[in-house]
C-alpha cells in the first residue's frame, strides 16, 4: 500500500512537470540582459520591453539588470544558456569582448539580438540582429531642421555661429551625432562651428562647458548638446550670461523625454531630436519572423522624429518617459 | 634679503603657489581677455570667477580629504559617492513640485548632510575601530555609495523645481559673488579656527605621525581618526548639496564622479604628504584652485575634448614632479656640481 502511495505521488509529481513544462514551452522565452537604471531614456527603453514580452503576447521575459558592469552582462548571459531560453536580447556596455560569451550562445545555438549600442567582433555571425536608433541620420536631422527653422525666421542669409555640446568621447551616440552634424555643416558656409566640447551628457559638465563658450564667444547663434541633460545645463549657463535660451540662443538638445517636451512648450528648447528607446516592439517583431523561419536584416533602425514647438504639445501627452 | 627668500621659497606653500600662478600666467598668454570681469545683471562675470565658482565643491572635499589623510595615512575614495547619497537625500526629501518643497528647505539640507555624517561614522567605523586599510574601508561606500543613491532616487533623475533650490549653486538676490564660494570660505574658516584653537590640530599631527605614541601620551588616537572621517562625511554632504543644488536636480551616477581622485589630487598638489602628519589646510584649497583652474583654462584654450586629459595629465605629472623630494635632491646636486664646476673654471 505505501509503495502503492509513493508511486503514485512519484506519477503525479512527474505528470505536473510534465505538464508545467508543457505550457511553458508554448511561450517563447526571452532572456534580456539590460545595462542598469542609468538615465530615463534606460527606464523607458526597459519598460518597453517588459510591455512589449508578456505572457499575453506568448513570451515569458527574464530580466537581467546588469547595474552597468560588463562581467555581470556575461554572467547574465551564461546563466541564459543554462536556463535554455530561445533568445537573447543584449543592450551591451561596451563595445568590446564579446566573442567568447556570445560563441557560448551560438554554440548552444540560442540567436541573439542587440539592441541600443554596437558591438565589434570579427565574427558576424554571433549575432542575428542589432536594433537602435541612427545616430548618424539623428545628427543630420538637426542640421536639417536648422535649415528649416532658419528660412522660417528669414535668417537663412545670415551667418550661424554654432557651438557642439558633445556626449561622452567615444560613445556611439557621440561618434554618430557629432559625424552626422560636422557632415551636414562642411556643405553649408553660412554655417560656422565656433567650438565642440565634450559635457560628458551630463547636466553640469554642459553648465560648465556652455559658461566658458559664451565667454569666449560673444555671438553664438546655435547651441547643439548631443543630449538633454546637456541641453538643460547649457539653458542655465545662459541665463547666467543675461541672455535668454530658445530666443537669443537657438537650442537644439538630444533624446526627447518628457521634460524636453516641456522645455520645448516653455520656449526654451527649440527642438528636441528623438532617440527612441522603445525598442521591445521591434525586437519582437524579429523575433516573430524568426520563428516564422523567415530572414531579417541584420541593422534595424527604430523610428525617430524630430519635435519643435508645433508637434511637441501634441505628442507630449502620449510620451510615457 | 637672501634669509628671506630662502624662507618663502622653503615654505610648503611656495611650490603650489607657483603652480597656480603658472596655470593662471599660461593663461595670459593664450587667451587674453582670460582675467577679464565683467558685472552681468548685477552679478560678477568671467573665467576668474568661473574658476573660484566651480572650486568651491572640491575646495570642500579637499578640506575633509587633508584632515583624513593627516589623521589616518590613508584616503577616503567614498566622498565622491556620499556626495551623490546626500544629494539624493536632499532632492528626494525637496520633492519635485514648483511650488513648496515637501519638507522646510533647511530640513532638507540637513538630512542629507545627516547622510553624510552617518556614511563618515560608517567609514570611521570601520578604520578606526575595526582597523581596516582606509582605502578597503572607504571602498565599500565607494561602490555601494552610488547605489544607495540610486535607491533613493528610484533609479531616476529627480528635478527640484522650485527656483529658490538653485540658490544655493548660483547667487543670491543682491549679491555679485556665488555663493558656493562662500559656503566653501566658510568650510575653511570654521575648520582653520577649530585646528588653530583648539588642541584638535596638534592631536591630528600626533596621531598621523604615529598613532601608538600618540597614545601613549595620553590621546585616544582612535577617536581622532573617527571624528577626522565624520568630519570627512560633512564635508562630502556638503559638497553633494552644492553640486545637486547647481542642476536643481540628483542625477546619483554622475554627481561628484570621479571627485574622489581630484580631491586627492588636491591634497597631493598643496604639498602635503600622502603618508599623514604634517599638512597645511591652505595647500589643499591652492591645490583644488589649482585643479579647477587648469580644467577651466583647457576650456578657455579651446583644446578638443579627445585631447583634454592628456593636458590635464602633463600638467600634472609636471606640478607633483616638481615637488617631489626626489626632484629637489636632483636639482639642487645638479647647482651645486654647477657651482664647483664654475670654481674650478675661475
Amino acid at each position: 500500500m505505501k509503495k502503492f502511495v509513493s508511486m503514485l505521488v512519484c506519477v503525479l509529481i512527474f505528470a505536473s512537470l510534465f505538464a508545467m513544462t508543457v505550457s511553458a514551452a508554448d511561450l517563447i522565452t526571452v532572456g534580456y540582459a539590460q545595462i542598469g537604471a542609468e538615465s530615463d531614456w534606460r527606464t523607458a527603453n526597459t519598460e518597453s520591453f517588459k510591455s512589449t514580452f508578456t505572457e499575453e503576447n506568448g513570451f515569458k521575459l527574464i530580466f537581467d539588470d546588469a547595474q552597468q558592469k560588463q562581467e555581470n552582462q556575461i554572467k547574465a548571459i551564461r546563466n541564459f544558456i543554462q536556463q535554455e531560453v530561445d533568445y537573447i536580447v543584449l543592450a551591451p556596455i561596451v563595445e568590446t569582448g564579446w566573442e567568447t560569451v556570445l560563441g557560448e550562445a551560438k554554440e548552444a545555438g540560442i540567436p541573439v539580438i542587440l539592441s541600443d549600442r554596437q558591438i565589434k567582433v570579427t565574427d558576424d555571425s554571433l549575432y542575428v540582429a542589432w536594433v537602435g536608433g541612427n545616430f548618424l541620420q539623428e545628427g543630420y536631422n538637426a542640421v536639417e531642421w536648422l535649415d528649416g527653422y532658419l528660412k522660417e525666421n528669414g535668417r537663412e542669409n545670415e551667418d550661424i555661429n554654432i557651438v557642439l555640446l558633445q556626449g561622452t568621447i567615444g560613445s556611439s551616440a557621440q561618434v554618430g551625432r557629432t559625424e552626422g552634424v560636422e557632415k551636414l555643416l562642411a556643405d553649408r558656409p553660412k554655417y560656422h562651428l565656433l567650438a565642440k566640447q565634450t559635457g560628458e551628457f551630463t547636466q553640469a559638465k554642459g553648465q560648465e562647458v556652455m559658461e566658458s563658450f559664451l565667454k569666449s564667444y560673444d555671438d553664438i547663434d546655435v547651441v547643439i548638446a548631443e543630449n538633454d541633460d546637456m541641453g538643460y545645463g547649457a539653458m542655465e549657463a545662459i541665463k547666467a550670461a543675461g541672455k535668454v535660451p530658445g530666443k537669443d540662443i537657438i537650442m537644439i538638445s538630444y533624446d526627447s523625454g518628457r521634460r524636453a517636451f516641456e522645455k520645448v512648450i516653455a520656449g526654451e528648447l527649440n527642438v528636441t531630436v528623438e532617440c527612441n528607446p522603445l525598442h521591445g516592439p521591434r525586437v519582437a517583431e524579429i523575433i516573430k519572423k524568426l520563428e516564422a523561419g523567415e530572414t531579417v536584416d541584420k541593422i534595424q533602425y527604430v523610428d525617430e522624429g524630430v519635435f519643435d514647438i508645433k508637434n511637441a504639445a501634441e505628442i507630449l501627452p502620449t510620451r510615457t518617459y | 634679503m637672501s634669509k628671506f627668500i630662502q624662507k618663502i621659497t622653503r615654505s610648503q606653500l611656495f611650490l603650489p603657489i607657483v603652480a597656480l600662478i603658472l596655470v593662471l600666467v599660461f593663461n595670459v598668454i593664450k587667451t587674453p581677455t582670460f582675467f577679464k570681469i565683467t558685472i552681468m545683471n548685477g552679478t560678477l562675470y568671467g573665467f576668474i570667477i568661473d574658476i573660484i565658482n566651480r572650486a568651491s565643491e572640491l575646495v570642500i572635499l579637499a578640506i575633509g580629504m587633508t584632515v583624513v589623510v593627516a589623521s589616518s595615512a590613508g584616503t577616503d575614495i567614498s566622498v565622491g559617492a556620499v556626495a551623490a547619497v546626500s544629494a539624493a537625500i536632499i532632492c528626494y526629501s525637496l520633492g519635485p513640485s514648483q511650488e513648496a518643497y515637501q519638507v522646510p528647505y533647511l530640513v532638507g539640507i540637513s538630512l542629507g548632510l545627516l547622510g553624510g555624517v552617518l556614511c563618515g561614522i560608517w567609514n570611521g567605523f570601520l578604520v578606526a575601530k575595526m582597523k581596516i586599510q582606509p582605502m578597503v574601508a572607504t571602498l565599500i561606500l565607494y561602490t555601494a555609495g552610488r547605489g544607495i543613491a540610486q535607491l533613493i532616487c528610484a533609479g531616476q533623475i529627480i528635478h527640484v523645481e522650485k527656483t529658490d533650490y538653485r540658490l544655493l549653486g548660483s547667487f543670491l538676490p543682491g549679491v555679485p559673488f556665488p555663493t558656493p564660494v562662500f559656503v566653501a570660505i566658510l568650510v575653511v574658516f570654521i575648520t582653520w579656527a577649530m585646528l588653530r584653537y583648539t588642541a584638535l590640530g596638534m592631536y591630528i599631527q600626533a596621531v598621523g605621525i604615529n598613532s601608538k605614541a600618540g597614545r601613549l601620551v595620553g590621546i585616544n588616537s582612535s577617536m581622532i581618526i573617527f571624528l577626522t572621517y565624520i568630519y570627512c562625511g560633512l564635508c562630502s554632504g556638503i559638497s553633494g548639496s552644492i553640486m545637486s543644488s547647481r542642476i536643481a536636480a540628483c542625477d546619483a551616477n554622475n554627481i561628484g564622479l570621479n571627485y574622489e581622485l581630484d580631491a586627492i589630487l588636491a591634497v597631493a598638489l598643496g604639498g602635503n604628504s600622502l603618508g599623514g602628519g604634517k599638512f597645511s589646510l591652505a595647500g589643499s584649497v591652492i591645490g583644488a584652485i589649482t585643479i579647477q583652474a587648469l580644467t577651466t583654462s583647457l576650456y578657455a584654450m579651446q583644446v578638443t575634448a579627445d585631447q583634454l586629459p592628456i593636458y590635464k595629465a602633463i600638467v600634472v605629472v609636471i606640478i607633483v614632479a616638481i615637488q617631489s623630494s626626489e626632484f629637489k635632491k636632483w636639482f639642487s646636486n645638479l647647482k651645486r656640481k654647477h657651482a664647483i664646476k664654475a670654481e674650478a673654471a675661475s
